[in-house]
């Protein structure tokens, strides 16, 4: 693949309020150009301040903010070329939707018969062709959220910012904006910074999603990456389901890593571990695989402790010696393992190793312990 | 609605609204009619009421004499309005922006005047402005004038006692109105490339208008009566319609005439009420 063209840069962005309150924490991250890209992560995590940051509603403490290589650390929100789709929506409630979307191409001093033509065209393409006699009190939630994305589209700016601007809606009208935003963003190829804290929202929409956790950027990584290869223990646990197998590092080879956890000596595809660090394994539960007899290599012994039928897919649940409770997951039409002892195991590539400590704070304990 | 209770027994309706009617009845209803009836009646050559129909009064509001006075008051109250309005408008954003302590000494500032009767106040300011008084000898200790300046007795002095004794009255309505107003919506204007100048003129300014609205009423309408302020400060250099009313009360014994007037009065008050809630303005902001 070409090496696409960076429009938005991060910097060891910081953000700190009130002196002591460290929100966003060197936060270095590159938006492509035409990309839709999502930062996840739990509530408070600093999603809308780094938003904001990127908006100019917001001064960053430290590090700096480019957008098309032009830093935008001097520049008022407006005068910087991004838009964006508030969650509360903000439309002007004394405006018709129509003076609603045209209100950028004024500011702009747009001829008049360029902006009736362009808004009508906007409210065509959010579906809202009619309304625009209408005033925002007379819509529903959806159609709000509509004439505020169409707002912020007509400017045609090189990123739109948008935060969960699905948030206050229902469920299925969730699933129906989250298909037409995405064919949107396809059509007009604007790229989206998009916040939200629904990670079923994130992997279904996003080419690329950042995941934040207490204003640290733990991974960025399209959608398959970061279920398939979570980065650290926090991307594991918080993206889908997943059983982690906590231990420290025995041996390493070029390739292999072996752990030493509760159960058993466990081996590992792995590299970049050293000898005697904290780790976890990490396996999905539809990797997660049984048999009667023990496995080479694998010695895990367990009790299954229910099977519970949800729609499509099949759980159990497996209790360990130590009490660790492990999740297996089949499509509906498999086998689930029958009641009883069982061996737990899966194929080699499917456990994922992640340090369990950060790198640096382990190199330094580890030189103080030799010194 | 819920009934109110007394011993576990539903208490009789007229009971529970009694204390409330009775007292718009007696300070409101019944002044008022006495008012509307003092107005239609004639008095006699000693200046006596005299319980017979006559409309003489109300024609008499349309002397030129009074013409002109109604004039001087409505100009007076418009001037007041206005500068009250330039003044107030950042004053209340201010308050409405400011956080914790900062918001409630602001806020204090505009409520301590009340605890003093405005009538002292207004003495005060005659004291301040006469040509003995302070602002004289800082002017002439500073050598901006020569000799002693009479600023009193002059429209201009009327207009700032006005300004002084009404200017709480338009920020308590602009701060509620500034105070409701959405800040996301400020940053969505500034993000769709509306410079300040531009968010205040499209957003700001007409999500206040209501506040701005009746601000303007609760001060237009007291400047017209204000009597005492124009009495002290424009020493009968700029009558107000309250100089007129108070003078069929007192000195010119005519109290039909006098209850005419303040009939037209209120009535012009009642019909801008009305309009302004046919604009859409909500009586809440009155009630800061
Ligand atoms: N103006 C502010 N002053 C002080 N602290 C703030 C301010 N804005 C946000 N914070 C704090 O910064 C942290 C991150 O807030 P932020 O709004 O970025 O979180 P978020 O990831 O968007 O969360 P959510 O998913 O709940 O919207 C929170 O702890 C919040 O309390
Ligand atoms: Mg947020």
């Amino acid at each position: 693949m070409e090496r696409e063209k960076v429009i938005v840069e991060l910097k060891n962005v910081n953000k700190v309020y009130g002196g002591s309150n460290h929100v966003v924490r060197d936060l270095n991250l590159e938006v492509y150009e035409g990309e839709f890209l999502t930062l996840l992560g739990s509530s408070g995590c600093g999603k809308t301040t780094t938003l904001r940051m990127i908006a100019g509603f917001e001064e960053p403490t430290g590090g700096t903010i480019t957008v098309e290589g032009e830093s935008v650390s001097e520049k008022e929100p407006f005068e910087r070329d991004v838009n964006t789709v508030f969650q509360s929506y903000a439309l002007f409630p004394h405006m018709t939707v129509f003076d609603n979307v045209a209100y950028g191409l004024r500011m702009k001093k747009t001829a008049k018969g360029e902006i009736k033509e362009r808004v009508m065209h906007m409210l065509e393409l959010v579906q809202l062709g009619g309304f625009e006699r209408r005033y925002p009190s007379q819509l529903s939630g959806g159609q709000k959220q509509r004439v505020a994305i169409a707002r912020a589209l007509i400017n045609r700016p090189k990123v739109l910012l948008l935060d969960e601007p699905l948030g206050a809606l229902d469920l299925k009208l969730r699933k129906q904006m989250q298909m037409e935003l995405k064919r949107l963003q396809r059509k007009l190829n604007i790229t989206f910074i998009y916040v939200t804290h629904d990670q079923e929202e994130a992997l279904t929409m996003s080419d690329r999603i950042a995941i934040m956790n207490e204003g640290v950027l733990e991974q960025v990584g399209t959608p398959t990456e970061i279920y398939e290869a979570p980065a650290t223990r926090f991307v594991a646990t918080f993206i889908g389901e997943t059983n982690l197998f906590e231990g420290c590092v025995k041996e390493t080879s070029a390739h292999h890593v072996s752990v030493v956890v509760e159960s058993g000596e466990l081996r590992c595809r792995a590299q970049g571990f050293e000898k005697g660090e904290m780790v976890a394994i990490s396996v999905r539960p539809e990797r997660m695989k049984y048999s009667a007899e023990p496995v080479e290599g694998y010695s895990v012994r367990a009790r299954v402790k229910e099977t519970v039928y949800v729609g499509s897919v099949l759980k159990a649940i497996v209790v360990l010696p130590n009490g660790n409770e492990i999740k297996i997951e089949r499509l509906a039409g498999q086998k689930l393992p029958p009641d009883g002892e069982v061996y737990i195991y899966w194929d080699n590539g499917d456990g994922k190793l992640l340090h369990l400590m950060d790198q640096v704070f382990y190199r330094t304990i580890e030189s103080v312990k030799l010194a | 609605m819920t009934r109110r209770t007394f011993r576990g027994k539903v208490l009789p309706a007229g009971l529970t609204i009694g204390p409330v009617t009775l007292w718009l009845v007696f300070f409101v209803a019944v002044p008022l009619l006495y008012a509307l009836v003092m107005s239609v009646c004639s008095i006699d050559g000693s200046y006596n009421i005299v319980y017979r129909f006559t409309a003489e009064n109300y024609r008499r509001l349309l002397d030129a004499s009074y013409m002109q006075i109604y004039g001087q008051s409505i100009f007076i109250a418009f001037l007041t309005t206005i500068i009250c309005i330039v003044l107030a408008y950042p004053f209340s954003f201010l308050i409405a922006r400011a956080a914790g302590r900062k918001k409630a000494l602001l806020y204090m500032l505009v409520i301590i005047p009340f605890w003093t009767n405005s009538l002292i106040r207004i003495y005060g300011w005659k004291t301040f402005l006469g040509t003995g008084g302070w602002l004289n000898e800082a002017l002439l200790a500073l050598h901006v004038i020569n000799a002693p300046v009479d600023f009193l007795f002059t429209r201009a002095a009327t207009v700032l006692g006005m300004v002084y004794c009404l200017f709480p009255f338009m920020v308590l309505p602009l701060y509620t109105s500034i105070e409701k107003l959405d800040g996301t919506l400020l940053e969505a204007s500034a993000d769709l490339g509306a410079t300040r100048a531009a968010t205040f003129a499209r957003v700001v300014l007409p999500l206040t208008a209501g506040g701005i609205f009746s601000g303007s009423i609760m001060v237009f309408i007291p400047c017209l009566g204000y009597f005492f302020v124009s009495n002290i400060l424009g020493g009968g250099n700029s009558d107000v319609i309250g100089n007129l009313i108070e003078r069929q009360f007192g000195k010119g014994n005519n109290w039909p005439l006098g209850a005419a007037l303040s009939i037209v009065l209120i009535a012009i008050t009642l019909l801008l009420v009305k309009l302004y809630q046919r604009c859409g303005g909500d009586m809440e902001s009155f009630g800061a």
